[in-house]
């Protein structure tokens, strides 16, 4: 071989494939401003459409006058409720089995619900006309404590549902009640608890947040009347449900629907669901025949489309006097708001709420979980997780810290004597779960000696004795998480939306030149598909991923998916890839063995095409195969190279991770320092670890903001607080803490790859390990649980109630 | 989000301003860097009619020395105050509080005439200008007046500009050499108003404190000067007694809203750690 042949090494890295720091491709357009938004769309002749909302929280509409906004210049037509029955569209039904009001029908519900629909020539003229329509309302008694939801007393919130007493997901309690899930064996866990030599328990709450993307939802709807077409260009991280929904609820063929969804500039679950700005911009081309735009201001994104959690879990944990846990009951009161429109598979209500028991082998468990209606905007909405599981995580990881509170142990000990043990693993929960795989302990302990965490326990100690004696007025709290996730919704057996099974999908076309392009029905909001579906074709057929191009979000060309949320598209997509990928190796050995004129088996494939085994200079690259497809296959064999896969995972995957968080705060004022964020995730075969770190920064940096302030809040007449970033914790790169990332390797055993999903880890264990490092901080002066958000003044609040101005 | 219609007018002189606000009446609005009354127009909280964009008016911006006074243009950007060396040099305080507004591209917009003649509370520089002891110039369809800082502030947006009037400089009596200033303010992320901050500027003579100043902002409806909390300190050395003291005093005259940043009797609380905090850095500082 002459100097200029490749080494392995060289030729691999051309690739850019599995385990590069490849840089994103799609950086080159976002970073100069040349990202392609639904609000970068404009067409000739464009309409504008903007919402009436409603200033109450409950009231009935007693009237709706138009007629000073229809003599604004430019106003064209008000849409009503009474308008949509017209289309049997006043109403919609929502992924959650529940139905929606599009537009107010009767009453309103929620602050901020949508009442009438304005178009007009231009988002100006739009809002002027808003403000001239006059709407009458007479107010209603709001119902705001989700714990007065089901008092015999409480306000009828759903007229609708008068005399219903069965809902999507079995039977109603109460008027206000949705539904009742249960999971788990409720005998032997109350045996367990009876037995039991150590109890707790504690109400912990998950406060109403938000997903808060930079992008709010939008949608642009043209139909073309001539055609008999609806295109809509819109935010969503589902295009493919959208359509289906579309063709379900507007009796469109499904065929004469176009969806796109362009780039998209964060979703983070909010834009999952079907919003009723997406009804009125589609009712509003089909009734003037001109395309219509809908675009979402900050307030409007804050308050009316989906929030997330809200869930308040009554937890209970049984244990022995050795700190081994023996039982653990939940009950979730969960608030829903006005309408159930929660994004979850159609038959998990409480999504995959049950994978509660967390890293530790519970020998029982129960659970619980009550839906209720309130007098708040719909949603419950997966923020950056996997369905319920941030709640779920949150939930075990606090009454973890609290029973080793009870038991005086130390928390990270607590955690290491009952993880469930590498040798356990396929493991059945309690709950019904199968966790793949994982290696708790190991990734535990090396998150302790990282942080020299016995160290800090004594500086902690040191601290607090110097607090007690009256010479610091700052306390210092060590916060220990240690999270597992679910996510890569999901095999068919147990997932559907609406009755479609929650495959994904890919389809990989390559050209004669050696390059190619893969669709897939997965939608990237921000998490880089386009540089990491490029890679892991790149490893798998030996092309490198610079020739391939990845396109996401137009339902005429992608194969039919789910879209991405719940971390889904790594585990199931990215499967789909995989599999795609080898259907295209698999037709180019047989074009190889037939050009090379040797036995198909007799190839074995080296990095970037096959070679003749025993004869190393006998060798075609799969570029040349790729052009031998176009003009010289095998005799009977098709011409061309591509290949469609659709996945349905045998499982879930179940990423871990042992995060640690070093935090002081100051009594007087409240305010905190995160002097040290420590995050070791384990999410499989790693694909680009540059982009690992960038999704693990974050997310992380959202449960940073959601455990110490990011908050919708309601007061008492349901007006909402917290409408605009001054008040919704959004922080900036001054308030952000530095993250240390870390990592063990732990390949999921059933995934062609051995990938689990890692976006939203950071989010589900952040959020416990903040959360945790304030509880822990304060425990010393005698408190249990102190509820989130922990923003100054709440942790002053606590520091108060804990008696610190007393004696000073 | 959107603002209601409204002309735009764009005067060259303080003559022709003054004749456009006073002949437009109650719903014309002088617009400087608009980073409060833009923001306020997208909420329709505020529609005026016609706004009097005052960046084409000669004379309204610059820094200058007058003797022992520095007279500030009302057309100053934060940012252009921040960059002076005279403010640097004599009231070193300015730039301390202009830096806790907001962020840079608000800076580089926002002014001082617009901060301290807006009238929200939550403005950092009026309580800044009331313990500096500034003088405000306006010129209106009657002529030029002075007003006192603390003359100036009434009620949440309600100042002692008349109909017609403009603002159009602010001067600061430069503060003795040797004195120390602290402004210290709590908010919960860049970008936010006051929690609670406070003003201090005083002088030390042998150990204990010679004269002092206290200002507070967004602790009530108007910018407060806590006097009972300066007169407290004088003849002390900042003892934590005196400290207390100061602080007790300060927050008796606290009467801030309940919001998101906390309930009253945080932001109480907070705005005396900031009053005992300020005097304390303040103390340090002085020579
Ligand atoms: C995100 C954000 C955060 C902020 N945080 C802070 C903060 O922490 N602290 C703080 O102090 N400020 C803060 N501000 C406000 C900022 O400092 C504004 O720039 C300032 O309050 C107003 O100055 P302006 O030049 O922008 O005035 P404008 O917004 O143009 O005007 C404000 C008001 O003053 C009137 N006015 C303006 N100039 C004159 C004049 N010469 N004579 C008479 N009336 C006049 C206007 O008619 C209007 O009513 C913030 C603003 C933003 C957008």
């Amino acid at each position: 071989m002459n100097d200029m042949t490749p080494t392995r090494e060289q030729r691999t890295a051309a690739l850019e494939g599995l385990g590069c720091k490849r840089k994103r491709v799609e950086d080159i357009r976002f970073t100069q401003g040349k990202g392609n938004y639904v609000d970068d769309v404009k067409l000739p002749g464009m309409l504008h459409g903007d919402f009436v909302r409603s200033p109450h929280a409950h009231a009935r509409v007693k009237s709706i006058d138009d007629s000073e906004a229809l003599k604004v210049p430019g106003v064209l037509a008000v849409i009503t409720a009474e308008t949509l029955k017209t289309v049997n569209l006043a109403w919609m039904p929502t992924l959650a089995g529940d139905v929606q009001m599009v537009l107010a029908d009767g009453k309103v519900l929620f602050q901020n619900q949508e009442v009438a629909f304005v178009v007009a020539t231009d988002r100006y003229a739009a809002d002027d006309g808003i403000n001239k329509v006059k709407v009458e309302y007479e107010p209603l008694p709001p119902l705001i404590d989700p714990f007065k939801a089901m008092d015999a007393d409480a306000p009828v919130l759903r007229e609708d549902l008068a005399g219903k007493t069965t809902g999507a997901h079995g039977p109603r309690k109460h008027h206000n009640h949705i539904f009742e899930w249960t999971v788990g064996d409720k005998e032997l866990t109350d045996a367990a608890f009876k037995k039991a030599e150590v109890t707790i328990k504690e109400m912990i709450s998950y406060h109403r947040t938000h997903p808060s993307p930079l992008e709010t939802c939008q949608c642009v709807c043209s139909f073309d009347k001539i055609k008999g077409e609806l295109t809509i260009w819109g935010t969503f991280q589902a295009p493919h449900v959208i359509r289906t929904v579309v063709a379900l609820i507007a009796k469109l063929p499904e065929q004469k629907i176009h969806v796109i969804s362009p780039d998209i500039g964060g979703g983070f679950g909010n834009k999952v669901g079907a919003y009723p700005g997406y009804i009125c911009a589609a009712v509003a081309s089909i009734v003037t025949g001109k395309p219509v735009k809908w675009v979402e201001d900050r307030i409007e994104n804050l308050t009316a489309t989906s929030f997330a959690r809200d869930y308040h879990m009554t937890t209970e944990i049984a244990a022995t006097k050795q700190g081994k846990v023996t039982g653990l009951r939940v009950h979730v009161l969960a608030d829903h708001g006005a309408f159930d429109a929660c994004a979850d598979p159609s038959k998990w209500p409480a999504g995959f709420f049950n994978i509660v028991t967390g890293s530790y082998d519970f020998p029982t468990a129960h659970l619980a979980v009550d839906g209720i209606y309130t007098n708040k905007a719909p949603g419950g909405v997966a923020y950056r997780c996997s369905f319920r599981v941030t709640e779920a995580a949150y939930c075990i990881e606090r009454a973890m810290d609290i029973l080793a509170q009870k038991l005086g142990m130390d928390p990270a000990e607590l955690r290491l004597k009952n993880f469930i043990r590498p040798e356990q693993f396929p493991y059945h929960s309690a709950l019904g779960w199968e966790y793949d795989s994982g290696d708790y302990g190991t990734a535990m302990r090396k998150a302790m000696e990282t942080v020299k965490y016995a160290e800090l326990r004594k500086e902690q100690e040191a601290l607090r004795a110097a607090f007690k004696r009256g010479e610091t007025r700052e306390i210092m709290g060590i916060g220990v998480s240690f999270f597992t996730e679910i996510v890569g919704a999901g095999p068919s057996k147990n997932c559907d939306i609406l009755g479609i099974a929650m495959f994904d999908s890919c389809e990989i076309r390559m050209h004669p030149t050696g390059a190619g392009i893969a669709r897939m029905g997965t939608k990237s909001q921000g998490q880089g598909h386009e540089t990491t579906w490029a890679q892991i074709i790149a490893t798998e057929i030996g092309i490198p991923a610079d020739n391939i191009m990845v396109e996401e979000g137009n339902t005429d060309t992608a194969p039919y998916g789910l879209g991405t949320y719940g971390s889904r598209s790594t585990p199931v997509a990215g499967a789909a890839i995989a599999m795609a990928a080898r259907k295209i190796k698999a037709k180019a050995q047989m074009i190889a063995a037939y050009k090379l004129e040797v036995h198909e088996d007799d190839l074995e494939w080296d990095i970037d095409g096959f070679r003749v085994k025993g004869l190393p200079e006998k060798f075609m690259s799969m570029k040349d195969i790729c052009w031998a497809a176009y003009n010289s296959v095998p005799p009977g064999m098709e011409p061309g190279l591509e290949a469609v896969s659709y996945y349905d995972p045998p499982n879930m995957t179940y990423p871990f991770g042992a995060y640690i968080c070093v935090m002081t705060i100051d009594v007087d004022t409240g305010v905190y320092k995160v002097r040290r964020f420590y995050a070791l995730d384990d999410c499989g075969t790693r694909i680009n670890p540059m982009i690992i770190e960038g999704q693990v920064h974050g997310g992380l940096t959202e449960a940073f903001a959601i455990a110490m302030g990011q908050e919708i809040r309601y007061d008492a007449e349901g007006n909402v607080v917290t409408g605009s970033f001054m008040d919704f914790f959004m922080p900036t790169a001054v308030e952000t803490p530095h993250w240390e990332t870390d990592f063990t390797v732990t390949p999921s055993p059933h995934h062609p790859i051995g990938a689990k999903g890692v976006g939203e880890s950071p989010n589900v264990g952040g959020v416990p390990a903040f959360s945790n490092a304030v509880n822990d901080a304060f425990s010393f002066l005698g408190s249990t649980h102190i509820q989130m958000p922990h923003d100054f003044w709440r942790n002053w609040q606590a520091a108060k109630n804990l008696g610190v101005f007393e004696a000073a | 989000m959107i603002p209601g219609p409204f002309s735009y007018h764009r005067p060259a002189t303080v003559a022709d301003a003054v004749k456009l606000l006073s002949t437009l009446g109650d719903e014309a609005r002088p617009l400087a860097g608009g980073h409060s009354l833009v923001p306020m127009m997208k909420l329709r909280l505020a529609t005026p009619e016609h706004l009097v964009d005052l960046h084409g008016v000669a004379g309204l911006k610059g820094i200058r020395r007058d003797g022992g006074k520095v007279v500030i243009g009302a057309m100053t950007t934060q940012h252009e105050l921040l960059a002076s060396d005279e403010i640097a040099k004599s009231i070193p305080i300015l730039q301390e509080t202009a830096l806790l507004i907001a962020d840079p591209q608000v800076r580089y917009r926002g002014t001082i005439g617009g901060n301290i003649a807006n009238g929200d509370p939550g403005n950092d520089m009026p309580a800044l200008m009331m313990t500096l002891g500034a003088t405000y110039r306006l010129e209106g369809p009657q002529g030029g007046r002075e007003v006192a800082a603390a003359d100036f502030y009434q009620g949440a947006y309600f100042t002692a500009i008349e109909p017609g009037e403009l603002v159009t400089a602010i001067s600061i009596a430069v503060p003795p050499a040797g004195h120390g200033h602290a402004y210290e303010k709590l908010k919960r992320k860049v970008g936010d108003y006051a929690t609670a901050a406070a003003a201090v500027i005083l002088t030390m003579s042998g150990g204990k404190v010679a004269t002092c100043t206290v200002g507070l902002t967004n602790l009530s409806e108007t910018p407060l000067l806590a006097d009972a909390a300066a007169k407290a300190v004088i003849g002390t050395s900042l003892d934590p007694a005196t400290l207390k003291k100061a602080a007790a005093a300060a927050e008796a005259i606290m009467v801030p809203a309940a919001d998101a940043r906390g309930p009253v009797e945080y932001r109480k609380h907070v705005g005396g750690i900031m009053v005992m905090r300020a005097l304390q850095r303040a103390a340090a500082k002085a020579a």
